[in-house]
């Protein structure tokens, strides 16, 4: 086994969920594509931590860290998507055009 | 780990197709019910990862907080912003898509080649294993202190502010005209009263 493969998986992985918050016109599935971004950097740390610093093991402390503020945001953007699907009746990304100019 | 180098290699191509593929399922299918169940199989599929990284504790974790909590919660979010609408057609959507996954594969490329031409300095210690989460344990309290506590006082702003910002304020609307009914001034809906429980159980309480 190899650093490379995981390195590797999560850079795909990373990619598709740019690709899912660039495209998606619902905003739960962007909500979605944000924790695939988030997991593909955890993927990261973990293999980053196994491979490199078997022994100190920072990069477990750091994916703990990453998890925990992933949840954090998971709840405040469902709360935000709430509030706005309430205002705008909708949950089309592209009429949300409440901070354009 | 101590699994055999085959075992190790087949477990993590069966485990990367899986996250893979679902999370591809999760970016491209139409219906957002088969997305959240998806973005589950990714959950998992990625806390073995981390067994096979010899991370049982943060797969745990993975496990609760991601399959747990937050798979659930969006589902929740599905339901509750249930709204089976066709999208208004945007013009030239195609030319954004393929952009965008033009971008992507460059960055794709760009990190592939990133990644085979480190030098990655790859130790030779042998891993914690079991006692990465004493090894965890150790961190959370001595150097990353205060970042440890920090993550707790940023989930109780993330409760409130999620509470908060979620809290439906408006009452129903009362068509006009018809005056507004008490129930609608008082903080909480009237309950049921005890006297109007059915007579034969009332006869009950009171011998």
């Amino acid at each position: 086994m190899q650093l490379e493969y995981f390195l590797l998986v999560a850079a795909a992985l990373f990619c598709i969920g740019v690709y899912g918050l660039v495209t998606s016109r619902n905003v739960i599935r962007v909500l979605m594509s944000i924790e695939l971004m988030l997991n593909a950097v955890n993927l990261n740390l973990m293999a980053f931590s196994n491979y490199l610093d078997p022994v100190g093991v920072k990069g477990q402390v750091f994916a703990v860290f990453v998890i925990s503020i992933a949840a954090a945001e998971a709840a405040v953007g469902l709360a935000i998507v709430l509030s706005i699907y309430r205002n705008r009746d909708t949950v089309d990304m592209e009429q949300f055009n409440l901070l354009k100019w | 780990m101590t699994l055999a180098e085959g075992v190790q290699l087949v477990a993590f191509g069966v485990l990367s197709a899986m996250m893979l593929g679902s999370a591809l399922g999760v970016v491209l299918l139409e219906n957002i019910v088969y997305s959240a169940f998806l973005l589950g199989g990714v959950f998992i599929s990625m806390s073995g990862m981390y067994i096979l990284l010899n991370a049982g504790f943060v797969a745990a974790a993975q496990v609760l907080v991601y399959v747990g909590a937050v798979n659930v919660l969006i589902l929740f979010g599905i339901m509750l912003v249930n709204k089976r609408q066709a999208f208004l057609p945007v013009q030239r959507a195609w030319v954004s898509k393929t952009a965008t996954a033009m971008v992507c594969a460059g960055l794709f490329a760009l990190l592939t080649a990133s990644i085979i031409n480190t030098p990655w300095a790859v130790s030779t210690l042998t891993p914690a294993g079991e006692l990465a989460i004493v090894e965890i344990g150790k961190h959370f309290f001595s150097d990353y202190l205060l970042p440890f506590e920090l993550a707790s006082v940023l989930l109780l702003i993330a409760l409130i502010g999620a509470i908060v910002l979620a809290r439906r304020e408006l009452i129903p609307d009362v068509a006009p005209g018809e005056p507004e009914s008490e129930a609608l001034q008082l903080p909480e809906r009237p309950r049921e009263l005890v006297s109007s429980l059915p007579a034969s159980l009332g006869d009950l309480i009171d011998s």
